[in-house]
């Protein structure tokens, strides 16, 4: 690890000006950037700690029935929320799928928007990476990429997010609040993650020295309590990161399809939103042949970037099951395996 | 590149430690509070072998920067081992087998503890969900599973005697 100035501000305006020197990152858990730094591929050369910053740890309901989610709230402890879980499961089906237990009782909701690449070629400071030198190259195309996009590349990153959090955050129109040196502004979660482009370095659309102190979830997300499902496929049944994920949620009325959201995770550089899938649905009545037509818009633009053509395919059926299992209705208990595409697992209780 | 001191309660006795920028939580409990019951793998978050209860709760202490838990509640192992004798967890661990190499023990016992304080009764499903941060590279999964099972009936059985 190299060496750094640790500092530890007591308010969000002083952890902005101290964020103002190049070279400095927020730390908040540590779950990404303390692994980064353990391998080189980060080197701040100052760590601001985030973590003592007063009022950023609190879920609050908003007056019509939104909310708003602290940057400091744990992964576990806004999953386990009653109020939250019940209001919008999908989220806290995904945030359970992820990572492990210990891992997310550490974890911070802004950490993990803010979470990089899990690319190998990103960590490995032997190969190329113009995500982590710009102007290196790309040793991901070309090399072992089974894992990596589908939607969205370009030739100089092929790079997925490995955030499942973030896919029904995006997929419900989460509105990110940020602190800045020029004050505050509010992001889209659809917009926060960058496709790679010719700039692939720019992973977010946050300025220098920005922080995200909020995440707010619509009253309007609400409505798809009763049919929404996470579905995740990985090469483990727990602890992995996903090979395609997708969150699907519904509004049905007499088998009529009034409101579809849909996102895919692990096949593009940001969560992605299928709008025109979503479109497609509404109105019609949902049955196997509208959620396979859907499916098949939200991947109509997807190609190989290397050997994972099979992703296309996967994606295809994961888009079509998380649409049919929400039609099914979100489960009463959260499943023993979140997002598993299993049947669930009898007996169990998802509990630490 | 400033040192900074950092108070913790460590299996209930309050420290006061200085420590470097970027310090993980294994690194002052092995370092420099002699508690190597806590198992450095990975350290990359990945094994689980680090587990320690932090407030209560399971974390890794390789990932953990000590700076930012100022003021936790730190567990151990050597916290959860009676002055005398052993825990009902360990005991099971040991009676069981469930120990190979005995590398992952520490963190397997730990994760344990956390689960069986919150459902005293698990089943095995909650058993196999519990562990499923924690790698035991000798594969001996099935006893420890046992093992925990085992543990909860001891812990149960130990309450009945006690409110009798």
């Amino acid at each position: 690890m190299n060496r750094f100035d640790y500092i530890r501000p007591v308010s969000v305006p002083e952890a902005i000006a101290a964020a103002a020197v190049p070279g400095s990152a927020y730390l908040a858990a540590g779950t990404n950037l303390l692994d980064l730094m353990k391998v080189g591929a980060s080197r701040p050369e100052r760590v601001i700690n985030i973590t003592r910053l007063p009022g950023l740890d609190r879920i609050e309901w908003l007056p019509d029935g939104g909310v708003r989610v602290g940057t400091l709230v744990r992964n576990s402890d806004l999953a386990y929320d009653e109020r939250f879980a019940k209001t919008f499961p999908v989220v806290a089906e995904a945030l359970l799928s992820g990572a492990s237990a210990q891992l997310r009782n550490a974890a911070t909701v802004g950490g993990n928007l803010m979470q990089r690449t899990r690319c190998a070629y990103f960590h490995d400071l032997a190969g190329a990476c113009n995500r982590r030198e710009p102007g290196s190259g790309c040793d991901a195309l070309g090399g072992e990429n089974r894992l990596q996009a589908v939607l969205g590349w370009s030739e100089h990153c092929i790079a997925t997010h490995p955030s499942d959090f973030c896919v029904p955050l995006a997929a419900l129109d989460a509105i990110v609040e940020v602190e800045g040196p020029h004050g505050g502004r509010e992001i889209a979660l659809d917009t926060l993650h960058r496709l790679p482009g010719a700039t692939p370095e720019q992973e977010t659309a946050l300025l220098p020295g920005e922080l995200i102190v909020a995440l707010r979830l619509p009253a309007e997300a609400s409505s798809f309590s009763r049919n929404a499902r996470y579905i995740k496929l990985r090469e483990r049944t727990s602890y992995a990161f996903a090979v395609v994920s997708a969150a699907a949620a519904l509004e049905v009325e007499g088998g009529t399809i009034r409101k579809a959201r849909i996102a895919l995770g692990g096949v593009a550089a940001k969560p992605w939103r299928a709008r025109e899938a979503e479109a497609l649905l509404e109105g019609k009545q949902a049955t196997a042949q509208a959620f396979a037509e859907a499916a098949e818009l939200a991947l109509a633009e997807a190609r190989p970037s290397g050997d994972n053509a099979f992703k296309i395919e996967l994606a295809h059926r994961i888009v079509t099951r998380a649409l049919s299992l929400a039609l099914e209705g979100t489960p009463q208990a959260m499943p023993a395996l979140p997002a598993s595409p299993f049947p669930a697992l009898s007996g169990a209780n998802h509990v630490i | 590149m400033k040192h900074s001191v950092v108070s913790l309660t460590i299996n209930g006795a309050e420290r006061q430690m200085l420590v470097a920028p970027g310090s993980t939580l294994i690194d002052v409990l092995r370092e420099s509070q002699g508690l190597t019951g806590t198992r450095r793998g990975c350290e990359q978050g990945a094994c689980g072998t680090c587990t320690v209860l932090v407030d209560g709760k399971t974390a890794m202490s390789c990932m953990l920067p000590v700076e930012t838990i100022e003021g936790a509640h730190v567990e151990t192992i050597e916290g959860l081992t009676p002055p005398q004798g052993l825990h009902p967890i360990q005991e099971a661990f040991l009676q069981g087998f469930a120990t190979q190499c005995g590398f992952c023990t520490s963190g397997m016992i730990m994760v344990a503890a956390a689960l069986l304080a919150k459902n005293p009764n698990p089943s095995r499903e909650d058993v196999v969900r519990a562990i499923s941060g924690n790698i035991c590279r000798c594969t001996g999964y099935e006893a420890i599973i046992d093992a925990i099972l085992d543990a909860a009936v001891r812990i149960r059985s130990a309450a009945h005697a006690e409110a009798a």
